[in-house]
């Protein structure tokens, strides 16, 4: 028995949501990046979705290329935050504001 | 003939060999490369002589086609010489004064530092007088008619570090340029009436498409004459060549004599057949002319300056010219002009002697004297200013009376009075200067300077060889107009190239008449230099009234009058747009300038530097595309 298409689309709006609060709510630069990343996967899921329902691949193929792309930013993601912790003793993302106009 | 083309290029190539290398050089191959170009520009100049000679008189006309300048629409410019009796005798007389004085500057301008540069803007300078000559339509001539203001004003200023210079050069240029506006104007007008500027075509149609005495004509014959009065120095615009003596002497000896002043007078030589159809600019040439031969003459009275004494004199001879071309005498203005080349370079080139000797003094108060010391220059300067003065059988009294017979016979009795009045005060003033220079006492400075180490001496072979070649062409070249009954050789080589020329003697009235004129012009002539004897043989420079003395001193307050119609509202109308300038444009600039900066700074507010904002901002627009795309 498969499980209907339309689940996955609501577990993924949820996961989407989820992540959208928590960039928008959470102050953490660790919590914000997580959440982010939770975005990311709901995506995935919406694409893998939408490939099984059309027979296709191609999502499936795109849903790759997230992955390496997240990967690859997970890696300067983190360093950056590093960088900032060992500069300012802080990742709180509304301490860091040299962009200020 | 296309090897005419050698005549403008060859001082042209002397001017980029030296401007560019001979800096690096040493002074003589510099100057065997400028002086070199110019003889051979001669030589070229010889060979026309002598192609055009064996052509028969009609078919003395060949135009030299180079390439096709530009066209647009209708009207199409070539780059085209044209070869003929008149453009050869000016090439002749330009590049054959050109050479002597350009061997001159060798030994004149030996010690200076920029002798290359010196020399580069003289071959330039002969290089613009020659393609101004050959030109074959009034746009060419443009080329030139430019050229030798752009080169006057180099050469004139040519020691740019004296203020005195450096003004002069810019006065020289700024005056003629208003001339240029006229000139420039003449020429689109020429293209409005007959569709072309070629001179050939021009003087071909000037009869058919020109009414006689109409407005058109009046209007492109005065246009045209304004762009000559300021490259001829004429009145009104006369006011920068007194002022051009700042140069170097040779300089000024090359404008008078060979390039720059006679180019007006040429140029209506070359238009003659335009200004035929128009009697009343020539009228007002005519006049213009005799004016300023008299106004300059008396000028020249009370000038204490040697140089500025002999550019009156120039002002004074190309008003005798102008006199000339506006009774339509145009043979015996370009006769006056050759024979004025000889001897006007003549004087300057002994003035130029005189100051060598002196160490550069030009004011004739610190003279006399000199005949002792320099027994040579005093010789030839003589030989000039008899010339000038037009006592027979040198070559200014030919010339000279050959204009003033023109206007009698041209029934212009009172230009003719104020001719012969010119002629008289020529005399004084030049018998003035060579005896406040060279007779007398040895004034205070000069005695002091004999005594000292730097004794008065004689210029070395390279300057006085090519004064005595002047000399010589100033007692011999009355030959090229030596008729009083018939035209002189001169006349009848020129004559080809004239569609109507004044009547010569013999068709008008026999010779009973012409002997009277001429008895007349010898007396004037006598009587003015025996007058100046009598007068300045004592040594007073104060042999006039007071009052008189001022007037003739400011050049009856031409320059102050100048001032006050010209500059003066000039400077307040530069006024007037400097502060609408200011607080007009600048104003409008600096208000978009403020409007954009206060923007910035107002929108800068949204830049927070909260990640999390940005990101909420991005999510809500993100809503509305949907939002949009959903509900399309």
């Amino acid at each position: 028995m498969t499980v209907p298409a339309p689940f996955y689309l609501a577990l993924s709006a949820v996961l989407f949501t989820l992540g959208t609060v928590g960039v928008l709510a959470r102050r953490s630069a660790l919590i914000v990046f997580m959440s982010v990343e939770l975005m990311l996967n709901a995506v995935n899921l919406t694409l893998v979705t939408f490939a099984r329902l059309r027979g296709g691949v191609d999502g499936q193929v795109v849903v790759f290329f997230v992955l390496v792309v997240a990967a690859a930013e997970v890696v300067i993601g983190l360093a950056i935050i590093v960088n900032i912790f060992h500069t300012r003793e802080t990742v709180d993302v509304d301490d860091v504001d040299l962009l200020r106009g | 003939m296309t090897y005419a083309v050698w005549i403008p290029l060859l001082p042209l190539l002397g001017w980029v060999v030296n401007g560019l290398w001979g800096q690096r050089w040493g002074r003589r191959p510099v100057a065997a490369v400028a002086c070199g170009t110019v003889v051979a520009a001669f030589a070229v100049g010889l060979a026309l002589l002598r192609a055009l000679s064996a052509l028969p008189p009609d078919a003395r006309h060949v135009e030299v086609d180079l390439y096709r300048w530009f066209a647009a629409g209708p009207v199409a410019v070539p780059m085209r010489l044209l070869v003929d009796p008149l453009s050869v005798v000016m090439v002749l007389v330009v590049t054959g004064v050109g050479a002597l004085i350009h061997i001159y500057s060798v030994g004149y301008m030996g010690d200076d530092d920029g002798f290359a540069r010196y020399f580069a803007y003289l071959n330039l300078f002969m290089a613009s007088m020659l393609t101004l000559v050959l030109a074959d339509n009034l746009v060419v001539m443009f080329i030139g008619w430019e050229g030798v203001g752009l080169c006057s004003y180099l050469l004139i200023a040519f020691w740019f570090t004296r203020p005195a210079a450096a003004a002069a050069g810019v006065k020289a240029f700024l005056v003629t340029r208003l001339g240029d506006v006229g000139f420039l104007l003449g020429i689109f007008l020429a293209f409005g009436i007959f569709g072309t500027v070629e001179f050939g075509a021009m003087t071909r149609d000037a009869a058919t498409r020109l009414p006689l005495g109409g407005a058109a004509a009046v209007a492109l014959c005065l246009l045209l004459f304004l762009g000559a009065t300021g490259k001829s120095a004429q009145l009104p615009l006369y006011i920068w060549l007194p002022d051009a003596m700042e140069g170097p002497t040779p300089v000024s000896a090359l404008i008078h004599a060979a390039t720059m002043v006679t180019a007006g007078v040429f140029m209506i030589v070359r238009m003659h057949a335009v200004y035929l159809r128009a009697p009343l600019a020539m009228d007002v040439v005519a006049i213009v002319g005799a004016v300023t031969a008299i106004f300059a003459a008396a000028s020249a009275l009370v000038e204490p300056d040697l140089k500025r004494v002999l550019a009156y004199s120039t002002i004074s001879q190309l008003g005798y010219m102008f006199l000339a071309v506006g009774v339509g005498a145009w043979g015996a203005g370009i006769f006056h002009l050759t024979s004025h080349a000889f001897f006007k370079a003549l004087l300057f080139l002994a003035a130029g002697s005189v100051m060598h000797a002196l160490g550069g003094t030009t004011d004739m108060r610190q003279m006399g004297g000199l005949a002792k010391p320099l027994p040579q220059t005093a010789a030839m300067f003589g030989i000039g200013a008899l010339a000038l003065a037009g006592i027979p059988p040198l070559t200014g009294f030919f010339s000279k009376d050959q204009i003033l017979s023109a206007a009698f016979r041209h029934g212009d009795i009172v230009l003719w009075a104020v001719g012969l009045a010119a002629a008289g005060l020529t005399a004084v003033y030049i018998v003035r200067a060579f005896v406040l220079t060279f007779l007398g006492a040895p004034a205070p400075s000069a005695a002091g300077d004999a005594a000292s180490a730097h004794a008065p001496h004689e210029a070395p072979p390279v300057m006085s060889v090519p004064i005595q070649s002047l000399a010589l062409l100033t007692v011999l070249g009355g030959a090229l107009g030596l008729s009083f009954t018939r035209p002189g050789v001169l006349e009848r080589f020129l004559a080809p190239v004239f569609v109507a020329s004044a009547p010569n003697p013999a068709e008008a009235g026999g010779g009973g008449s012409e002997v009277l004129l001429v008895s007349a012009s010898i007396a004037v002539a006598l009587a003015g230099v025996g007058l100046a004897w009598a007068i300045y043989r004592m040594r007073t420079l104060r042999g006039e009234s007071p009052a008189v003395h001022a007037v003739l001193a400011h050049q009856f307050y031409v320059e102050d009058l100048y001032n006050a119609v010209v500059a003066a509202p000039a400077r307040g109308l530069a006024r007037a747009f400097e502060l609408f300038d200011r607080e007009g444009v600048d104003g409008l600039v600096m208000v978009i300038a403020r409007g954009v900066g206060g923007g910035g700074a107002w929108l800068r507010r949204v830049q927070t530097g909260y990640l999390r904002q940005y990101a909420a901002l991005v999510l809500i627009g993100v809503i509305l595309f949907l939002a949009y795309w959903v509900s399309r």
